[in-house]
């Protein structure tokens, strides 16, 4: 399918989930990049950099198609919005915080991008598909390292544990907006270029988290998000990292890298 | 004039291909890593497709920039392009390729296929095995999922007591 074949309202809900997942991942990309240095050792200084390259690489691929779609250049997407023109999903307004909170995040985070990942394998729109081919290999990896931590956490006597398990309980309800705040999304499952609306995606999500979540004795979701998901209104912890990732450009906004 | 006017081959444009090393690890080259999709021949024109092998990859435009220099006249329009349309996976990697990293001290990915089936999170219990390209052994550690690279894995040989590196079956 082109984007030609798509009716207005599909092609807009599109362009929506292109910007909601593109700016997900490229703010979950430098959250990640923070621990560059200061990560707990030296393999994860290692690990969390690649993650934050893999996340950022993933954002300029979606917002490559996003400028496919609708016009525009990639770099302006991502660089070039005010802090309220970002449509990243709540969780990710929080800042690194200690090493638990980051693990939480990226845990709840992975788990769900692998549901949506999943829902777009067989996307009836080809250049998404061919890109979610490709990121779904990648993040595999992803949410193979990110279990590893919640099960060493979990299990790594009273503090690593006290310290996951608040985390998660003060990241759930932001944690269900991953898979949520996308407009038309009924939509973009009729066309085939979602495989089911989010709510059933979010679902299938929580199903496949809960034995595990179960095993590890951690807190499963409450029954309701509470606000806004995906903006405009932001925190100050995701305008001091806005303030972070334009500064080099917004000193320089005509240089030609 | 002869010479001159004697058609441009796939197989020479393959040849030329297999002397373009991979930036990060050069000793083995775009062919052998399967990073060639298609080689089209058309005329005057001439237009290479190639796969990337992460979405994040620095080294993307290099690759693609070599390639495009390592062609550069042979046809009278060269274009070089990287295309996702389908995706670059590790099983990809040559035999060849296969040999000239394990020399090196990479060792090969296993298969890479389990992945893209079944759902993602069914993934989460799998850990990646190598076996040591210094002396062989299958009693290895994983180390750390992510190496020097986004394409690497490290490990340690318990025999020979070695790190090494692993080309990560993606």
């Amino acid at each position: 399918m082109s984007a030609q074949v798509l009716e207005a309202p599909s092609r807009s809900a599109l362009a929506g989930l292109l910007l909601a997942m593109a700016d997900d991942e490229f703010v979950l990309g430098y959250w990640d990049s923070e621990w560059t240095g200061i990560a707990p050792v030296l393999e994860e200084d290692v690990a969390f950099a690649s993650l934050a390259q893999d996340e950022i690489g993933h954002a300029q691929a979606l917002y490559q198609l996003l400028a496919d779609l609708e016009g525009g250049d990639p770099d302006e997407l991502a660089y070039g919005r005010a802090p309220e023109g970002y449509r990243h999903a709540r969780l990710l307004d929080h800042p690194r915080t200690d090493w638990a909170f980051s693990v939480a995040r990226r845990f709840l985070y992975d788990t769900a991008d692998a549901a949506r990942l999943d829902a777009l394998a067989a996307s009836a729109y080809q250049p998404l598909a061919g890109v979610v081919a490709k990121m779904r290999r990648e993040e595999a990896y992803h949410l193979l390292h990110m279990h590893a931590w919640v099960e060493r956490l979990a299990n790594g006597g009273q503090e690593p544990r006290a310290r996951l398990v608040a985390a998660m309980e003060r990241l759930w309800p932001d944690a269900l907006c991953v898979l949520d705040g996308i407009e038309g999304d009924e939509l973009l499952a009729e066309a085939g270029v979602l495989a089911e609306p989010m709510a059933a995606v979010r679902r299938r999500w929580l199903a496949g988290l809960a034995p595990e979540l179960a095993r590890l004795g951690l807190p499963g979701p409450p029954a309701a998000r509470a606000g806004a998901c995906r903006g405009p209104g932001r925190s100050d912890d995701f305008r001091w990292l806005w303030e972070q990732f334009t500064m080099v450009r917004r000193s320089e906004p005509e240089a030609v890298w | 004039v002869s010479g001159s006017t004697r058609a441009l081959t796939r197989e020479a444009v393959w040849e030329a291909l297999a002397e373009v090393p991979d930036p990060e690890i050069p000793v083995v080259s775009v062919v052998d890593l399967g990073l060639v999709h298609t080689v089209e021949l058309d005329g005057e024109r001439l237009r290479v497709e190639l796969l990337p092998t992460f979405v994040g990859c620095p080294a993307l435009e290099l690759i693609r920039a070599s390639v495009a220099e390592r062609l550069a006249g042979m046809a009278p329009v060269v274009e070089v392009e990287m295309t996702f349309a389908v995706p670059w996976t590790s099983d990809r990697i040559t035999a060849e390729g296969r040999r000239k990293l394990r020399e090196s001290g990479f060792a090969p990915p296993g298969p890479a296929a389990s992945g893209a089936a079944r759902p993602l999170f069914a993934t989460i219990g799998m850990r990646p095995t190598a076996s040591c390209p210094w002396c062989g052994s299958a009693d290895t550690t994983l180390e750390n999922l992510f190496g020097p690279t986004l394409c690497r894995t490290v490990f340690w040989c318990n025999r020979c007591r070695q790190p090494f590196e692993q080309f990560k079956a993606i």
